[in-house]
């Protein structure tokens, strides 16, 4: 039987696609702030500490990571690259999300108008059953499953 | 979140729309972490969104808002350092149109708005505004909507302020209303440790290194570290406030600390001693070997290893008074050794424009200035962003920006050696 993780909801939507899985915590401006300042179209992970995205394109997949961690400039990122279109299609955190990520999902929505889909709280299995390349299927409800 | 009914009618648009939005924002953020309520800020604000980078189309289109809707914070703010400084940190041509025409394009138009919605004054610019010289210094108890990760922890450790690792944008939201959610780090439960570090090393630990390994290892939870009161003493002088800030700064880009407590020497750990620790706190040794191995960890980003370094950045975050004197010093000793007049690497030592001011006051700034370096007021990180700057081969004693750039970190007693060539 098909494992299905079960998360809280803060953005909702539906996506069905690849995934990107990194199992520590996530610097979102060492991340994501070269491809924004080169005004690039999409996002390769540039932080040079974390193996599991760096190199790898994030923009329209599913993101799954524990946290973010770093600057507290990472919602202003986070909005920015919504704002951009170049942002992942979902971030699905295995923890409580952290207040520089809500900051993010929560500024894109109110003033961006941005569909990026946040689930937080699915576990720490999360990120270790599931693989970078696993297609998933994430659904309204929470729920994250492998296809 | 209960809200008040004059916070209710501010919901309501009965004070504008994007007065509205604001507060909305900040209760959506405050429900998402279970806050109970509003609670008012205290003292001013301090912003990490300095730099005008063109691509930051929504800070710009916000502002544009706030102005037009007249809305003002009641406190000045300071706010983190400018990316561009042409007069102390030269630029070749190149260098200086992509920072001017293509990266920071809107400094100027950026920090105009700033200044309509109530910027201090034009020496707002550093990441250590809580230092006396600057005077955003929030007192024990303090409420704050702040951001800059580095000034965060400083605040809540060393100062025992209360502010949550606010995100750019939520820090100049909370600023305006004058009002922030509550939960965290803002209440009692939320300051108190997860974690004991035990710090069984052999001598006073490199701060940025230690920092690095803390932070790496709680992630976003609170550390109360154990064994570093040896070293350190019980009092915050200038000299422990400096390691501290530096420590800090470490723990929040490495990690995302956001408060820490250090036995027998910052304010909380003195007056709850280790009842300000969870029953079930997890436990991490550091000792020479563990920090040894943090160290040996960190990449190596440069095209060639081997290259001779090109620039030295001195204080991210800025340096103290005390360090810059300690700076001075640390150089003329070694350059005593190496038989050199003047440092044989480009060395740029950066500190907030009222340090810079007072220390211009001394003989140890004609001292350094003689010996080469120059001393800006620059967010070094922002100066790296440049590809082509930031691509040359630059080392740093700083921890956080060897995590946002290609700089090589050394530790403090090698870095002074490889500027003042001592073999």
């Amino acid at each position: 039987m098909k494992k299905v993780f079960k998360g809280r909801v803060i953005c909702k939507g539906n996506y069905e696609g690849e995934c990107v899985v990194s199992r520590q915590g996530l610097n979102t401006l060492a991340t994501f702030q070269k491809s924004a300042l080169m005004n690039k179209k999409k996002v390769i992970g540039s932080d040079q500490n974390n193996k599991d995205v760096y190199g790898k394109n994030l923009t329209g997949i599913a993101l799954i990571l524990p946290q973010t961690i770093g600057s507290t400039t990472g919602g202003l990122v986070i909005q920015t690259i919504c704002q951009m279109g170049i942002n992942p299609a979902a971030l699905l955190f295995s923890e409580e999300i952290d207040s520089l990520a809500a900051s993010g999902v929560i500024l894109a929505k109110n003033w961006e108008n941005s569909n990026i889909i946040a689930i937080d709280k699915l576990g720490s299995d999360i990120l270790t059953e599931i693989k970078t390349g696993d297609k998933i299927k994430v659904s309204e409800d929470g729920t994250v499953e492998i296809l | 979140m209960k809200l008040t009914q004059e916070e209710q009618d501010i919901l309501n648009g009965k004070e504008g729309d994007t007065k509205a939005k604001i507060l909305q924002t900040l209760v959506e953020f405050g429900d998402l972490f279970g806050a109970d309520k509003l609670v008012p800020v205290t003292t001013s604000g301090h912003l990490v969104t300095s730099f005008g980078i063109g691509l930051l189309k929504p800070v710009y289109r916000t502002m544009d808002e706030i102005i037009a809707a007249g809305l003002k914070t009641p406190y000045p703010f300071t706010v983190d350092p400018r990316p561009i400084d042409y007069q102390n940190v030269k630029c070749g041509v190149l260098d200086k149109l992509i920072f001017s025409k293509i990266m920071y394009s809107k400094q100027k138009h950026y920090e105009e708005q700033l200044s309509k919605i109530g910027l201090k004054n034009k020496n707002a610019f550093t990441c250590t505004c809580y230092l006396d010289e600057v005077g955003n210094t929030p007192k024990y108890g303090d409420i704050l909507s702040w951001a800059e990760s580095s000034a965060v922890v400083y605040a809540n450790s060393v100062l025992g302020a209360r502010c949550n690792r606010n995100s750019g944008m939520l820090d100049i939201f909370g600023a305006l209303i004058g009002k922030v959610p509550n939960f965290g780090l803002l209440t009692d439960e939320g300051r108190k440790a997860n974690w004991i570090i035990e710090v069984k090393t052999s001598k006073l630990p490199e701060a940025q290194i230690l920092g690095s390994a803390i932070g790496m290892k709680v992630m976003e939870d609170v550390p109360y570290v154990k064994g570093l009161d040896k070293f350190l003493g019980t009092e915050l002088t200038d000299e422990v406030i400096s390691y501290l800030k530096d420590f800090g700064a470490a723990t929040a880009s490495n990690g995302a600390v956001g408060l820490y407590h250090i036995e027998n020497l910052t304010p909380e750990a003195k007056k709850f001693k280790e009842k300000i620790i969870h029953t079930d706190a997890k436990v991490y040794v550091i000792d020479d070997e563990e920090l040894e191995r943090v160290y040996k960890n960190y990449p190596v980003m440069w095209k060639n290893a081997s290259a001779k370094p090109s620039l030295c950045f001195i204080g991210c975050p800025h340096l103290t008074f005390y360090q810059l004197n300690q700076w001075t010093e640390k150089i003329e000793e070694n350059l005593k050794l190496s038989g050199k007049r003047k440092v044989c690497i480009r060395t740029v030592m950066t500190s907030a424009p009222d340090v810079v001011e007072k220390f211009k006051e001394t003989e140890n700034y004609l001292k350094l200035k003689k010996f080469g370096v120059n001393i800006s007021s620059i967010c070094p990180l922002m100066y790296t962003n440049n590809p082509i700057a930031g691509s040359k081969p630059i080392i740093t004693n700083s921890n956080k920006l060897r995590t946002y750039s290609k700089a090589r970190y050394y530790k403090d007693d090698d870095i002074v050696k490889i500027i003042c060539g001592v073999k």
